[in-house]
């Protein structure tokens, strides 16, 4: 199952983090995962949050630069080689990763893997088969 | 001090002889100009069928002027005024809005520049025994060529490396002892500071001389350089359209720059009232070709502002000789001795779709050189989130601004709304530089 990722354009100016950030949380929208892509003058906020929909349409209403991206997020086991073990099936069936990032879970003994695949379908369909836990949007509200 | 000339005749003209010489040629480019459409339009609507309506100098008045534009609008052959099979140069220029002008030459026509170019090189004191390092660029941009023809018909050894490779530069100038430099202010400034990176002193380098142009600088620059490399500099004064260098140029005495005015009849016109301006009076410099065959140009405003200083040479020349330059009545930016129009960036930006329509043009010092910031603004709805995307359309927007300005700029994204609103173009451009 696809989720959706919010990706933001941000220049790097003092406070401008704390600004997307303080707007979410004004709204009573949740991030779930987060990760910063960045470059010397901007950088690109990829988050995950618990009401996508509505974070865009304040985000957009803000001025914000932000997009949608489809990506999969995967609950693995804590423990050392959990992810190892996941790339080895994707890599084993010819699943290319664009980027990735992780989160440890705070309400279980799993982590939190956010991929963006380069064809999402093909690695949903090799997830499944070999039973590999992907998130749900529901699942999103309770982690 | 020893005044040598190159054309002894006509450099040492006496004002009638030189007004008598000018008219004659006068009638013979306005001929010429009728063999181009877009002049016999022109002319005929000022009364003039043919070169006897110019009976004395007075008559100039009759003529209206040419601009940058039209010769955009004649672009690529209006202005043409021989068969093809005569011109053996084309020069183009970057236009306002991206259309180019050009500039066809014959082969007289070179040869007429060159002789410029040598009588500019000998006014200053070289001439054969010198070894000039040319560090303008070749190509399309006239500085290059133009004095190098010059400075081989002197005599002297020319060194053709054209712009850039410091270092290289450097390393050349100690290796055949240059002696005369001809490059940008803000280039000679930058190479001082790298001589000493080359394990070299200025000391042990032979240079005599430099030609300083393409690029406004103050007479406290000139100073400045002569101290740092214990040399004389020279003024120098050209452009495209009026062939190139050697329009105008410092004799040995430093006093402004002597017009050659047996090869073009200079104005300084009020850029207001359009009224001719005495000596002293800062307006626009205004140029008529006396001796191109292939693209005669009349009353060719330059947009360019000096003045005329006052009163003879000690070198005899008649040539008036005009000021530093003081100014632009437009807009046009120079950036490393590049002519660079606002509008040639906007319309760059204008055709790139992922970026907003709103820009900001930022110069900026970097050591002794000037450095272009381009910022612009993401256009919101071609976002697609990913970095690679983005870093590829800041090199996009870079590669083709150098296609249409021939300089790298940095390019700065931000996000929209950022950057300031404005209608008009000149408040777009931020200028910190400090003046030459």
């Amino acid at each position: 199952m696809k989720l959706t990722q919010i990706s933001v354009f941000l220049e790097n100016k003092q406070g401008r983090l704390y600004e997307v950030c303080a707007l979410l949380g004004k709204n009573k929208i949740n991030i779930r995962a987060l990760t910063i892509a960045e470059s010397e003058e901007f950088g690109i906020l990829r988050i995950v949050v618990d009401k996508p929909d509505a974070a865009m349409r304040v985000l957009k209403k803000n001025g914000f630069v932000a997009n949608l991206t489809d990506i999969v997020a995967v609950e693995v086991n804590d423990h050392p080689g959990g992810l190892a073990g996941i790339l080895k099936v994707l890599c084993a069936n010819n699943v290319n990763v664009e980027y990735m990032y992780g989160f440890v879970e705070h309400s279980s003994d799993n982590a939190l893997l956010v991929f963006r695949f380069e064809d999402i379908n093909k690695a949903i369909k090799v997830l499944s088969k070999y039973k590999i836990g992907i998130v749900g949007k529901k699942d999103l509200v309770n982690l | 001090m020893e005044i040598k000339y190159w054309n002894k005749e006509f450099e040492t003209l006496d004002k009638q002889s030189l007004k008598k010489l000018q008219l004659a040629r006068l009638k013979e480019t306005v001929s010429h100009a009728l063999r181009t459409p877009f002049y016999k339009a022109r002319l005929k609507k000022a009364g003039i069928n043919g070169p006897e309506d110019i009976k004395t100098l007075d008559d100039l008045k009759k003529i209206p002027f040419t601009t940058k534009d039209d010769l955009r609008e004649c672009y690529p052959n209006g202005l043409l005024s021989v068969p093809l099979d005569e011109v053996v140069r084309i020069h183009t220029s970057s236009g306002t809005t991206g259309t180019p002008t050009v500039i066809y030459h014959t082969g007289e026509d070179i040869d007429h520049w060159t002789d410029l170019v040598a009588r500019s090189i000998t006014a200053t004191g070289a001439g054969k025994s010198d070894v000039f390092q040319n560090m303008m660029s070749y190509g399309m941009f006239t500085g290059g060529l133009g004095l190098h023809y010059g400075a081989e018909r002197v005599g002297m050894t020319v060194i053709p490396i054209g712009g850039g490779n410091t270092k290289r530069q450097i390393q050349l100038m100690r290796d055949f002892k240059t002696t005369v430099l001809h490059l940008t202010p803000s280039y000679m400034l930058h190479i001082h500071s790298k001589i000493g990176e080359c394990g070299f002193s200025v000391k042990s380098l032979n240079l005599k001389k430099a030609y300083l142009g393409a690029e406004p600088y103050s007479e406290n620059t000139r100073g400045k350089v002569e101290d740092l490399f214990g040399i004389d500099v020279y003024n120098s004064y050209g452009l495209s359209e009026m062939n190139g260098p050697g329009v105008a140029f410092e004799c040995v005495h430093k006093c402004g720059m002597h017009t050659w005015e047996d090869a073009y009849i200079l104005e300084i016109n009020d850029p207001k009232t359009r009224e001719d301006l005495g000596a002293e009076k800062e307006g626009e410099i205004v140029f008529t070709t006396l001796t191109r065959k292939a693209t005669p140009l009349l009353r060719y405003r330059t947009r360019d502002l000096a003045f005329v200083h006052k009163g003879e040479c000690k070198c005899k020349r008649a040539h008036r000789r005009l000021s530093r330059l003081t100014g632009r009545t437009d807009d046009m930016l120079i950036v490393n001795g590049v002519n660079v129009y606002p509008s040639q960036i906007e319309e760059v930006i204008m055709r790139i779709p992922q970026v907003g329509n709103n820009y900001q043009i930022y110069l900026e010092k970097e050591g002794t050189l000037d450095k272009l910031i381009v910022k612009v603004e993401i256009y919101s709805k071609m976002f697609g989130g990913d970095l690679g995307e983005i870093e590829a359309l800041k090199e996009k927007v870079k590669i083709e601004l150098r296609a249409a300005i021939v300089i790298n700029a940095a390019i700065e994204l931000h996000e929209p709304g950022v950057l300031p609103v404005f209608e008009g173009k000149a408040k777009r451009v931020v200028d910190t530089r400090q003046k030459l």
